[in-house]
Parts: structure tokens; sequence; C-alpha cells
């Protein structure tokens, strides 16, 4: 089933983070250390990785978010190796779930699961631990991405990541002559009407991000963990925020849509969004980090349980790990690599890319970008009185509706 | 019978109705030409570049391909059941009748959501993988109605008495069926058909809750309109539809509509 | 080869046997395959789920109606839905009836034939790609605004309101309305016209006391269809809709994909059915079955 805001970017699509909820305890407690994970190790934590990649099996069957297969990369990757690539495209993280469901039921082999998928496939024992030693290219990811939380638990890799993106603020020139730097625009009553967010609860994460750094009282460190107090203050602001806003855009073409029409001025955006109204060239636009910083995503690729191609599996792993791959799959589809290599690719591509898409960032970036995760009860600090993501959705629906 | 200017009013309503139903249309054909891939007006250049990507777009093949698969099966299984279900209703009283009418209708009557999530509901719960069978069950189910209410209107209409000649003159079950009821059931099992398949060629609700992995042309649609990347493929591929059914459907509005059967009835 | 002809005699003096030999398999569909899914997502809608692990919990409570009818976002949505779907189908009744009554009685056979093609030909251009087309038409630099511009009105803006939402909606079901009420009322004999004219009616009044209610049946069944369609519509208001612009069906949608919330989902759908039950009988009553 896809999700009517089912897109290539990932947290949009981390809807399903409800279930991952129970997991994501413990990711909570691998991340800090201090939260005490209570729950069960993944249930192929003890299965033993590749320790090296065999002959191909001559196919690899793949489900894929749609562009991530292309054959700009996938032909020369079949002729070097000989594996056949198949891929399904999933139209959003459910449908991967459920594709991938009893070990990808021996019929899958990858999946290029975005972090709310994630723990579900890994907790779900769907998915298998990765040996990253035999990615080369691993040693030259940013270090955030070696092993994130979404998808390396207790030193185990479920996965190599792939892509990540933030959530930008986009802006139409002629009416911002000067680049915003706060995500105050899109809650300033002198915007009316010309503001866009996305249709999705995770939105509140990004107002409580906002209000860390706007009304440092409430004291929210982390988006994803409010307090009642911190919570109620975050939906306020968006119930504020709904008379200035023309349309809460599901898809991404909506809200390319929306710009190129001149009907919003403003909102918040992927570097999607931008890159195909930048190269459509009808309006003026251009999307920043403003300071509070952003929210972002983080895609990866993970083996299924019964693959019944590892090796080619890993060989694909390895090749859309390599600078050049990584670069044509961040330009082709407008997100960042996570491969610090990859940047000299990306600017014989398209000169300029790689600073615009912030794939050569310092690792201090990382900090302004708060990767998404599920809202649970439990807080990071162990106490229990954070708002789970059932009660996001319910504000959510109120605030919309 | 009616006044010069009722009927030029009449007329003219008319035509203001299809020019609203047809202009965005045309606007869909004109769009298939759009040099960029976003739909903005004016629009910013021809090109006939979409014609030859769409062509070569393996995914719109199998899309198609699925959805005329889906399509004629379930046409084919909707036209055996309803016209039974025509058949028993038409002329029999029993008990439960009106029930069982309702039954069929319901399919159509509730909102596509409702039959999509009650059947995805239905598979899961009983472990059933969704397919091209699964889109086939749900595209049944309100396909059914259409051929029936097709089939038992022109029942309806039918004399029984040319039935009971065929009958009287020694013709047997078979024969009756064959030279009588069929010739004069087969335009309305034909329109009840072209409708059916067009209702489950377009559909997009139920599909979505019934539909696997794999795409109907509806979802593939769906898809494309979501990331915004490839647009004029979308309008490439409906504008090819939309011209090769043309043909067929003058010839189900003549089979059906135009005419007459009621007129001819009531002389 | 006799025994095949006596069941057939059989089956011929015997009519209710043919007519439940002939009614078993659409019967059996419809009970195993969709009156079981209908019962179980209505089960469904009585059960919860845990909010930590989203599994079904079966246990029997009313949750989630009470939180439908408390929550007041929900009421919003269910009282817009409705109104929605209720604007939709006088609209769409308004602007059918005039069409058909001119193919059914003023148009000749061929033209007849023409415009009942013309209906039907809308229901193959993809229903996704006519509603994106509307986008284009009503959006702030679209179709509309251009044309109202150029010959120096002001701009209409209703791009991405529910005014666009209406809009859309009445054109996207049109079909759907005209079809009944023109096969409704081409099965008005014109001798009944005549001998209200006869009678000493005028044309007007013939139309109102004669055609008017034969065609009612049509009107009604065409209702069903624009009456439903809309109610349990989330695409249109997903790509037309703006900020508050969110149906039944966005909500139940984002219940199931979204927050895997099933029983939430039976619950909220359960509205629908509701209205829906209520509105078949009154359609029955005006004969619309008759005229499906």
């Amino acid at each position: 089933m896809s999700s009517s805001a089912g897109s290539p970017a990932g947290w949009v699509r981390l809807g399903t983070l409800a279930a991952a909820a129970a997991l994501a305890v413990s990711a909570c407690g691998a991340t800090s250390g201090g939260g005490g994970s209570t729950l069960k190790p993944p249930p192929t934590a003890d299965m033993k990785p590749l320790s090296a990649i065999g002959a191909g099996e001559g196919a690899l069957n793949l489900i894929a978010w749609e562009g991530y297969v292309d054959p700009t990369w996938k032909d020369q990757f079949q002729k070097d190796t000989g594996c056949v690539v198949n891929a399904k495209y999933a139209g959003s993280s459910d449908e991967m779930v459920t594709l991938m469901a009893n070990g990808g039921g021996g019929q899958w082999d990858m999946v290029s699961a975005s972090g709310d998928a994630d723990l579900r496939l890994i907790y779900g024992g769907d998915v298998r631990p990765m040996n990253p030693a035999l990615i080369p290219d691993f040693a030259n990811f940013q270090p955030y991405f070696q092993n994130p939380p979404y998808n390396t638990i207790g030193g185990v890799h479920y996965g190599i990541s792939l892509q990540w993106g933030p959530n930008t603020l986009l802006y139409n020139k002629k009416k911002f002559p000067n680049a915003p730097t706060s995500w105050n625009v899109i809650y300033d009553p002198a915007n009316k009407g010309l503001v866009t967010v996305p249709d999705n609860p995770i939105q509140i994460a990004d107002a409580a991000l906002y209000l860390s750094k706007t009304q440092p009282s409430l004291g929210i460190k982390d988006p994803y963990e409010l307090t009642q107090k911190q919570f109620d203050a975050a939906v306020a602001l968006l119930k504020q925020q709904r008379p200035l806003v023309k349309k809460y855009w599901a898809l991404a073409s909506d809200e390319i849509s929306l710009f190129e029409n001149g009907d919003a001025m403003v909102g918040a955006a992927w570097p999607y969004q931008t890159n195909t109204l930048v190269a459509d060239g009808k309006v003026q636009v251009a999307d920043t980090i403003p300071s509070e910083g952003a929210t972002g995503w983080g895609d990866t690729w993970m083996l299924a349980t019964n693959a019944p191609h590892p090796n080619c599996a890993y060989l694909w792993t390895k090749w859309v790990s390599t600078p050049k791959v990584q670069a044509q799959q961040a330009i082709s589809f407008g997100e960042t690599p996570v491969n610090t290599k990859a940047c000299a690719e990306m600017e014989a591509l398209q000169a300029g890319s790689c600073a615009q898409y912030h794939a050569d960032a310092p690792g201090s970036y990382f900090q302004s970008i708060k990767f998404w995760k599920t809202p649970i009860a439990t807080c990071d600090d162990g106490s229990t009185d954070c708002i789970p993501y059932a009660q996001w959705q319910t504000a959510w629906t109120s605030i919309t509706a | 019978m009616e006044g010069i200017w009722t009927k030029l009013a009449l007329r003219l309503w008319a035509v203001l109705l299809l020019l609203f139903l047809f202009f965005p249309i045309l606007l869909i054909f004109f769009y298939a030409f759009n040099t960029s891939n976003i739909e903005s007006w004016p629009i910013p250049g021809l090109t006939l570049k979409w014609f030859s990507s769409t062509w070569n777009d393996r995914e719109v093949r199998q899309a198609l391909l699925l959805s005329l698969k889906a399509g004629l099966t379930a046409t084919v299984l909707a036209l055996v059941l309803g016209s039974c279900a025509a058949f028993a209703i038409h002329r029999m009283t029993f008990f439960g009748r009106d029930v069982v009418s309702l039954l069929f209708i319901l399919p159509l009557a509730l909102p596509g959501i409702i039959t999509g999530m009650a059947l995805n509901a239905f598979f899961s719960f009983n472990g059933v993988t969704l397919s091209i069978w699964t889109i086939v069950v749900g595209h049944t189910t309100f396909c059914i109605v259409v051929v029936y209410n097709n089939v038992l209107a022109r029942l309806r209409r039918t004399q029984g008495s040319l039935i009971e000649a065929a009958m009287d003159l020694g013709a047997n079950g078979f024969q009756t069926f064959r030279d009588i009821t069929l010739p004069l059931i087969s335009t309305a099992v034909v329109a009840g058909g072209m409708l059916a398949f067009a209702l489950s060629f377009d559909e997009v609700i139920v599909t979505t809750f019934t539909a696997g992995a794999q795409n109907t042309l509806p979802l593939w649609i769906f898809g494309a309109i979501r990331l915004g990347q490839r647009l004029p493929e979308v309008n490439v591929v409906v504008s090819f539809v939309i011209l090769v059914t043309v043909i067929p459907v003058v010839i189900a509005a003549r089979l059906t509509g135009g005419g007459g059967v009621a007129k001819v009835q009531a002389r | 080869m006799r025994g095949a002809v006596r069941i057939q005699a059989l089956l011929w003096r015997v009519p209710w046997l043919r007519a439940w030999l002939l009614l078993t398999p659409p019967l059996a569909w419809f009970v195993l395959v969709y009156l079981a899914a209908l019962v179980l997502l209505l089960v469904t809608a009585f059960w919860t789920i845990d909010t930590f692990t989203t599994q079904i919990v079966q246990v029997w409570n009313l949750d989630n109606f009470r939180t439908i009818f408390t929550e007041p976002a929900y009421r919003r949505i269910i009282g817009r839905t409705v109104t929605m779907a209720v604007l939709v189908t006088v609209t769409d009744a308004l602007l059918a009836f005039p069409f058909a009554y001119y193919m059914a009685r003023v148009a000749s056979r061929r033209t007849q034939t023409l415009l009942f093609a013309a209906v039907l030909l809308p229901l193959w251009a993809s229903y996704l790609a006519r509603v994106y087309a509307w986008i284009l038409i009503l959006n702030h630099d679209g179709v509309l605004n251009w044309s109202l511009q150029s010959i120096g009105l002001p701009p209409a803006n209703i791009g991405y309101t529910n005014v666009a939402m209406w809009v859309v909606f009445s054109y996207i079901w049109l079909p759907f309305m005209i079809i009944p009420v023109y096969a409704a009322m081409e099965r008005v004999p014109e001798s009944l016209l005549e001998a209200a004219a006869d009678l000493g009616a005028r044309r007007w009044r013939a139309v109102r006391d004669v055609v008017l209610p034969l065609a009612l049946p049509g009107i009604a069944a065409g209702s069903i269809f624009t009456f439903s369609l809309t109610l349990g519509d989330f695409i249109t208001p997903i790509l037309v809709g703006g900020a508050g612009s969110s149906f039944i069906g966005n909500v139940v949608y984002s219940s199931v994909g979204i927050a895997n919330n099933v029983p939430f989902a039976a619950a909220l759908a359960m509205i629908p059915v509701a209205i829906m039950a209520v509105y078949l009988l009154g359609a029955k009553r005006l004969g619309a079955f008759e005229a499906l």
C-alpha cells in the first residue's frame, strides 16, 4: 500500500514509526548508552555476515525507491558483475516492510530502506547483519553514517548507509530578496497564505526544533523527545501557523507546483524540490538551512535474511558506495552521498553541486541536522513522560483538520 | 414541441457542459508536448521527446499490461457472475430478493475506500499475498453490479413471450438461449462489459489497497504524479488511451445509449 | 441427452430452482469475499491497537468510536466531507438535468449517440490525470486567473481551497449523474408529455409535473454515485485541496498506511457506511435501484 505521503525522501515515509516504537527503545539505548536497553537483541544479531565476497550468483532482486536503481549506474554494474538486477519500486516504507516479511520471502535480496523502516526490519528478523569490511568505501563515509542509530545496534551493522538529505527552507527569491536565516518566516503572519509545509505529524518536530532555539525556557533538547508542556507549545505554534498555510503538501510534486505557479512563496522542502524548480527556471527559488538547524532523513541498503544472492548483494553495495555512483545518485535524485570522496565526482557532473548538497560538510554540520527518530514514551534520560508517536498523529489531525 | 428559445438555451447548455467536460482533457493532450516536466500556464514550449521516452519506458508498458490483464479478467468474471445474477433476479420472486439486489449494488454504493480496506484486511487476515489476483477479486466485486444492472434492465424490457414462444415451438433451453435470449441481451452484455472494463482500468482507490508491489496503470500514474519528474509521460499515456478508446466507446454508445432501445419499445 | 433435456425441462418448470442455481455463483462470491471482508472490518472497528507495538489487541471496546465522537477535529472532518458530498450531488443534478433533457428529448438520434459517447469518454481519461489538469486551471498563475485577467477581471484565486474541491468533484463525477438521468428520461413516453400538453399544461409545467417525477429515480440513482464517490475520496483532497481540506478518506487512509491503526480506520470507515445505509434506504424509496 502506498502512502499518500509516499515520497522518495526519508522522513515523510517514516510514517509507520509507531510500529518501531518498542524497537526504538533499544535504539535509544544504543545511542545514549544511558537509557538502558531492556529489549532483546534483534533475532538475526548472531548471524555471521560474509567474511569474503564470493562469485556473483548471476541475479539480484532489489526493492527500492523509484530512481534508486537507475540505468545510469545499473547497466555498468550488470556488465561488470554478471548480476542481472531486477528492481521492484515500492511507494512507501510500509510496502517495503510488507515485501520484506519473512526474511525477504526467499525472493528479495536487498531493500533501500529509510530510517523509519529500518528498526522494524531489524527487529522483525527480516534483515541480517552486514560486514562493512567488505565495502572498501565504507572507510570514506561520513563518520555519522558509518553507524547511525537507525541501522546499527549494539555495534552490529544491519546495512550500509546510502544517501541522506536535510529538510530545508525553500523560498521564492523575488519575494525574499534576502535569504531568510530563520524558520520564523513560516510562522510569520506577514506571509499569510504563502506558506506550505509537509502534511506529516513529524512537522511537530520541526516546530519543536524552532522552539528549542527561540524559547529556550521550554528546555527542548531533542525535538523527538517532548514532554507534555513542550509538546503543547509545539502544537500551539503549529495551530497558529495553520491560517498562514496555503496547503499542507503530501507529494513532492504538490510543492513544486505550488512554487511554480505562485501559490506558495516559502515552505519546508527537500533539496529535490529545489533542484527540480531550479532546473525548470520559471521561478527563482533557493533553499537554505536556517540558523535553528533542520531535521533530516537517511537511507540504507539492507540485506534480506534469506537473500538468495548474497554475493551479488555485496557487490551491489560495494558498487553504489563508490564515489562515482554515489555522486550520480545524489545528482539524479537530489540527495547527499554518505561517501565523502563523492564530492569531486559531483563537481565533475555538475559544478557547485558538492557544496549545494552539503556533501563536503564537516562533522559538526551533522549536529545541526536532527535525524528523525521514533518519538516514544521513554525519554533519553530514562523517564517515561515523553509523548509517543500515536499522540503526535492525533495532534496533527487536530492541527490540520 | 419545445419553443425555439428553450431549444436554443438547451443546446447552449449542452455545448457549455461539453466544454466543461473536455477542457481538462484537451489540456492533458496539450501538455503531452510540454518541454518542461512541471505544468504551468502558459505552456513554456512544445516538444515530441516525451512520446519516445514513454514508448521506451518499460514500467509504463508493464503497468499497461497489468491493467489490461486485470481489467479483462475482472470483466470476464463480472460478465459471467453479473449475467447469472441478472437472470436469476429477473422475473423471479423469492424471499430476500431485495436483499440480494442490495448486496450486489453495495460495492458501487459504498465508497471505494471501504471496499478496499475491507478486502485488504480480509486478505491479510487470511494470509493471502497481494498480487494480480487480489486486484482482480477487488475489481470483479464492483464490476459485477455494472453488468448485472445492464443485463437486468434489458431483460426487463424484453418480452418474456418471445422466449415462451420459442419453447412452445420446441426449442430446448440451450437453443432458446442461443437464438432468442442471447441476441436480445447481447448489446447490454457488451455495454456492461465495456463499462466494467472502463471502471476497472481507471480504478485507483480499491487498487491501492489490493495491489501488491506491481503497478497498474493508474498506480503508475499516481507514482509519476507524486514525484513529478515525468508528468508529460502521464499525459502521453492518457492521451494514447483516450485515442484508442474513442471508437469502441462510440460503438458502445450506439449499441446502448443512442438509442433507442427504449424508443423502439415505446412504439 | 434425454437426461439433459429432462433437467432442462425441470429447470424450466421449477423457476425457483433455476434461479437459485444461477444465483449461487455470484451470491457465493459476494458472501464469501465481500460480505466476509465487510464483517471483518466491522469487527475490527471494535478492537484496538497497542500503541506501543501497533499489534491489534482483540479486546472489545468502543474506544475508537469514543475518540471519533469526542475529538472536535473528527467532527469537523466528517461535517466537511458530508457537506461536500451533498453540494457536489446537488450541483451535478442541476448540471445534468438540462443536459440529459436535451439528450433524451431534443437532440436527434445521431446527436444523441455522439453526446452519449462524449459523456462516456472521460471515464477513459485517467481520473488522476483529469484531477491533476485542474491544478493547472485553478492555481494562482493558472488558466482561470489568466483568462479572467486578460478580459480585465480580478483573479478568482480559488486554487487549493474547498471551492476548488467542489468544482473538481462536480466535474469528475458528472458523467455518473448524466447517464442514469438520461436513461430515466429517455424512458418517459412522449405520449405522456403530449397528454399533458393536451390537458393544457404549459411546457414548463409539463416538465415540472411529468418529466421531473419520472426522472427522479434517475437523479436518485446518479446521486448514489456522486454522493458515495465524494464521501470516500481521498485523492482529490490531496491534489487540489488546501489547508483544512482533509476528508474522512484521508484520515482513514493515513490511519492504515501511516499509523498502521487499522481498528481506528475501520471505526472511522463505519461513518460513511452508516451514512450510505441511510442514503440507500432513501434512494430506494425514490426508485433509484430500478434506474441504476
